[in-house]
C-alpha cells in the first residue's frame, strides 16, 4: 500500500522519529539538570501523554474527519485500554499494597476473598493486552453492527455513542463492577516486573510516540487506498456509495473499529506514564475533548489532530498553571473561533501560505 | 451426535443449498438475470402509501431490453417513488418488481441491486465534492466491492482506459484532476452520468437527467442518450419536453404517470393530444 508521502513527509517522520526515540531520552537522562538543555521529568511525563492523546486525535480523525461520522463516546475506549493495562497493574503489585495481601487494596477492602471472573488472565501481559485491544474492538463492533445497519446517522449517533461512555462511566463508578469504583486503579508498583521508575517512564513515552509514527502510517496508507476513498465517498454522499453497489456498513464498522482499537492502545499505554485510571476518563467531557483536537488542528488532514492535541494539551497545561480559573473560557473561545474563521483548523492556516508560495514558485520556474 | 440429529443437519443444508440456488435471502444473489425473454424490468401492481397518501397506486409497467423509454408526469405524480422502490431505498407495500424475468428485486439491498446491475441517477447531482473527477469515476468502477478487496485494489491499465473513455464521453477529460465540488451543476449531472456508465449496468435509471443544464449541454446528453440506446435499457423521468422530444425521435413510447399509475403510453404526440394527459397537466 502507498502512504502517499513524498520526501519532504519522510523526512518529517524521520525527524519525529529520531526527535521521540533519540533526543527525548538524551536531554532528559544524558544531559544533567543544571544544563539549559535539559528536558525536566515534568516535560517528559506531559509529552508522553500528549502523544497519547494524539493517537485518540489520529482515531478520531479517521472516523470523523475521513468518514463523517462524530463520535463523542470514544473516551470509552481509551478508558477500557486504560483499564485493561491497569488490571495487570494492579496484579503487578504484588503483596505491596496497603494490606499487603494477594489481592488489590479495593478488593480486600471490599472484603472479596476471590477475584471476579473478569480477572482470570489479570496476572499474564499477554493476556491482558490481547484483552486490551479485543474488548473495546469487540464492543465497537457490535455496537457499530447494530447502529450502522439501523441506519443511526449524523448529531443521533454522535448523542448514542455520547451516552453509551456516560453509562459506562456510572457502570465502573460501582464498586461491585470490580473495576475499584470511582477511585479506579493507582499506586501501581512494576510492569513485567520492572519497578516503574523514572527510566521506565522515559521509555514509556518513546514507546508512545513510535507507536503514534506507526498509527500516522498506517492511517496514510488507509487514506490513500481505494478503501480510503470510499470512506470519504460515504462522508460526502452516501446514498451515492449505497447505488454505485458498495455495502456502507462494512466500510463503516472496519473503520470504527480500528479506530477505536486505536484509542485503546493509546490508553494502555497512558495508564502506566500518569499511573492512574479511574471512570472520570469515560465522562462525556474527555470525549468531546478528544473532537475538539481534532477540529482545531483540522479534519482529514491526518497531521492536523496531532498538531491539535499537542497545541490544545499544549496551552492547557500552561494554562491551568497560569491562569486556572480561564481554561475552559479559553478552550471554548478556542473551539467557536477554529469554527468561525478555520475551518480547516490550524493545519489548513499553515498550508495556505504555503500553497501560495508553492504557487508563485512554480509560475517563476515555468 | 445422534443418527437423528445428524439426520435433521443433513436435511436442512440440503434445504439451504435449495434455496440458495433458487436466489433466496434477503441480499443474496446467486444467478445473473436473465434477458432471454426481451424484458429488462417489469413492475406488476406496485403500491405505495406513505401515511395515508397513495405515492403510487398499482402500477404496472414493462421495460424492454435495450428500451429507452421517457416518462412524464406531474409534480408527485410518484415518478421518483417509482424510482426508490427498483432500487430498494422503498419497500411497497404490495407488488412485484422484477429484473430481467428472474430476479426478484424486492429480496435485494440497494448494494445488491446496484450490483446485479440496475444504475441509479439522482434528481439533484449526487457526486462526491471532496473527491477528483478521475476519483469519482474510479470509486464507480465495476469491480469487487468488499472491503478487503478496497484495500490493496490497484488499477489496472485496461481500467485506466475505460476511466479515459468514459471522461471523453462525458466531456470532462480536462477536468480530471479537478475536485468535483467546483464543477458546474451540468458538470456534475454529466459525472453521475459518468459514474453509472462505469457500473456498465443494464438498466439505467435517470432523475430529470437535464435539470440545470444549458441547452447546448441538454442536446449532448439526448445524443449521448440515444449511443446508449441498445445496449442498456434506459428510463428517464423528465419535465422537458423538447429533450423528450429529442430522444423519443417521433417513434418511441413515453409513459405518463399521474397519482400513481400510468395514466396514458404510446407515442409522444398521441400522448399530448390526450384528453385525459392536457387535463392533468393543465389542471381542468
Amino acid at each position: 500500500m502507498k502512504t502517499g508521502l513524498g520526501a519532504p513527509g519522510w523526512s518529517g517522520v524521520l525527524a519525529a522519529t529520531i526527535a521521540v526515540t533519540a533526543v527525548v531520552p538524551l536531554l532528559n537522562l544524558a544531559v544533567p539538570e543544571t544544563s539549559a538543555l535539559h528536558l525536566s521529568d515534568f516535560y517528559v511525563s506531559l509529552l508522553g501523554k500528549i502523544l497519547c492523546y494524539a493517537i485518540c486525535a489520529l482515531a478520531i480523525d479517521l472516523i470523523w474527519g475521513y468518514t463523517g461520522i462524530l463520535s463523542l463516546g470514544h473516551g470509552l475506549f481509551f478508558a477500557l485500554g486504560g483499564y485493561g493495562m491497569g488490571m495487570y497493574l494492579m496484579r503487578q503489585i504484588g503483596r505491596d499494597g496497603q494490606y499487603k495481601a494477594d489481592m488489590p487494596d479495593f478488593m480486600v477492602f471490599l472484603n472479596w476473598k476471590e477475584f471476579p471472573w473478569h480477572w482470570a488472565v489479570s496476572d499474564s501481559f499477554v493476556a491482558q493486552m490481547l484483552l486490551v485491544v479485543l474488548v473495546p474492538g469487540l464492543i465497537a463492533f457490535v455496537f457499530g453492527y447494530f447502529a450502522f445497519r439501523s441506519r443511526i446517522k449524523g448529531v443521533y449517533f454522535s448523542i448514542i455513542t455520547q451516552a453509551l461512555t456516560f453509562a459506562a462511566m456510572l457502570l465502573f463508578f460501582r464498586n461491585e463492577t470490580g473495576f475499584g469504583g470511582n477511585n479506579g486503579f493507582t499506586d501501581f508498583k512494576r510492569i513485567l516486573d520492572i519497578p516503574i521508575t523514572h527510566q521506565l517512564r522515559v521509555l514509556l513515552c518513546v514507546i508512545s510516540g513510535l507507536t503514534l509514527i506507526g498509527f500516522f502510517l498506517m492511517a496514510r496508507a488507509i487514506v490513500n487506498s481505494k478503501y480510503g476513498r470510499v470512506l470519504q465517498a460515504i462522508r460526502d454522499a452516501e446514498t451515492r456509495v449505497m447505488f454505485t453497489g458498495y455495502d456502507p456498513v462494512a466500510y463503516k464498522l472496519s473503520i470504527w473499529t480500528l479506530s477505536a482499537v486505536m484509542c485503546a492502545v493509546a490508553g494502555a499505554l497512558y495508564v502506566p506514564q500518569v499511573g492512574i485510571i479511574n471512570p472520570g476518563e469515560m465522562s462525556p467531557a474527555a470525549s468531546i475533548e478528544m473532537a475538539i483536537w481534532a477540529a482545531v488542528g483540522g479534519r482529514a488532514t491526518l497531521i492536523g489532530p496531532i498538531v491539535g492535541a499537542f497545541f490544545v494539551n499544549g496551552a492547557k497545561s500552561w494554562f491551568t498553571v497560569a491562569f486556572p480559573e480561564f481554561w475552559l473560557y479559553f478552550l471554548g473561545a478556542l473551539f467557536i473561533a477554529v469554527t468561525l474563521f478555520l475551518p480547516n483548523g490550524l493545519i489548513g492556516l499553515l498550508r495556505r501560505p504555503a500553497g501560495l508560495i508553492g504557487r508563485v514558485w512554480r509560475k517563476e520556474r515555468s | 451426535m445422534t443418527p437423528d440429529l445428524m439426520a435433521a443437519g443433513a436435511q436442512a443444508r440440503a434445504r439451504a443449498v435449495q434455496q440458495a440456488q433458487a436466489g433466496g435471502g434477503r441480499g443474496f444473489v446467486s444467478q445473473e438475470p436473465y434477458f432471454g425473454q426481451g424484458v429488462a424490468l417489469y413492475l406488476e401492481d406496485i403500491s405505495v402509501s406513505f401515511d395515508g397518501f397513495r405515492a403510487l397506486n398499482a402500477l404496472t409497467l414493462t421495460i424492454d431490453v435495450g428500451e429507452l423509454r421517457c416518462i412524464i408526469g406531474p409534480n408527485g405524480a410518484g415518478k421518483t417513488t417509482m424510482m426508490d422502490c427498483i432500487t430498494g431505498k422503498t419497500r411497497p407495500d404490495s407488488g412485484k418488481i422484477f429484473f430481467g424475468s428472474n430476479i426478484d428485486l424486492l429480496r435485494l439491498t440497494e448494494p445488491r441491486i446496484s450490483q446485479i446491475g440496475v444504475g441509479r441517477k439522482f434528481q439533484k447531482p449526487t457526486v462526491y465534492e471532496q473527491l477528483s473527477v478521475f476519483e469519482n469515476l474510479e470509486l464507480a468502477l465495476a469491480a469487487d466491492r468488499r472491503v478487503r478487496a478496497s484495500l490493496f485494489s490497484r488499477l489496472s491499465g485496461a481500467q485506466l482506459d475505460r476511466i479515459g473513455e468514459v471522461l471523453t464521453l462525458i466531456h470532462l477529460k480536462d477536468e480530471a484532476q479537478r475536485t468535483a465540488g467546483l464543477l458546474s451543476h451540468g458538470q456534475k449531472q454529466w459525472l453521475e452520468i459518468g459514474m453509472l456508465l462505469m457500473q456498465n449496468p443494464k438498466l439505467l435509471l435517470l432523475d430529470e437527467p437535464v435539470a440545470g443544464m444549458t441547452d447546448e449541454e441538454t442536446e449532448r446528453t439526448a445524443e449521448l442518450f440515444l449511443s446508449l440506446e441498445g445496449q442498456h435499457s434506459l428510463v428517464v423521468v423528465e419535465h422537458d419536453m423538447k429533450f423528450v422530444d429529442q430522444l423519443t425521435q417521433g417513434r418511441k413510447k413515453v409513459t405518463v404517470l399521474h397519482e400513481g399509475s400510468v395514466l396514458a403510453e404510446g407515442l409522444l404526440s398521441d400522448v399530448q393530444a390526450n384528453d385525459k394527459v392536457v387535463e392533468v397537466y393543465l389542471g381542468r
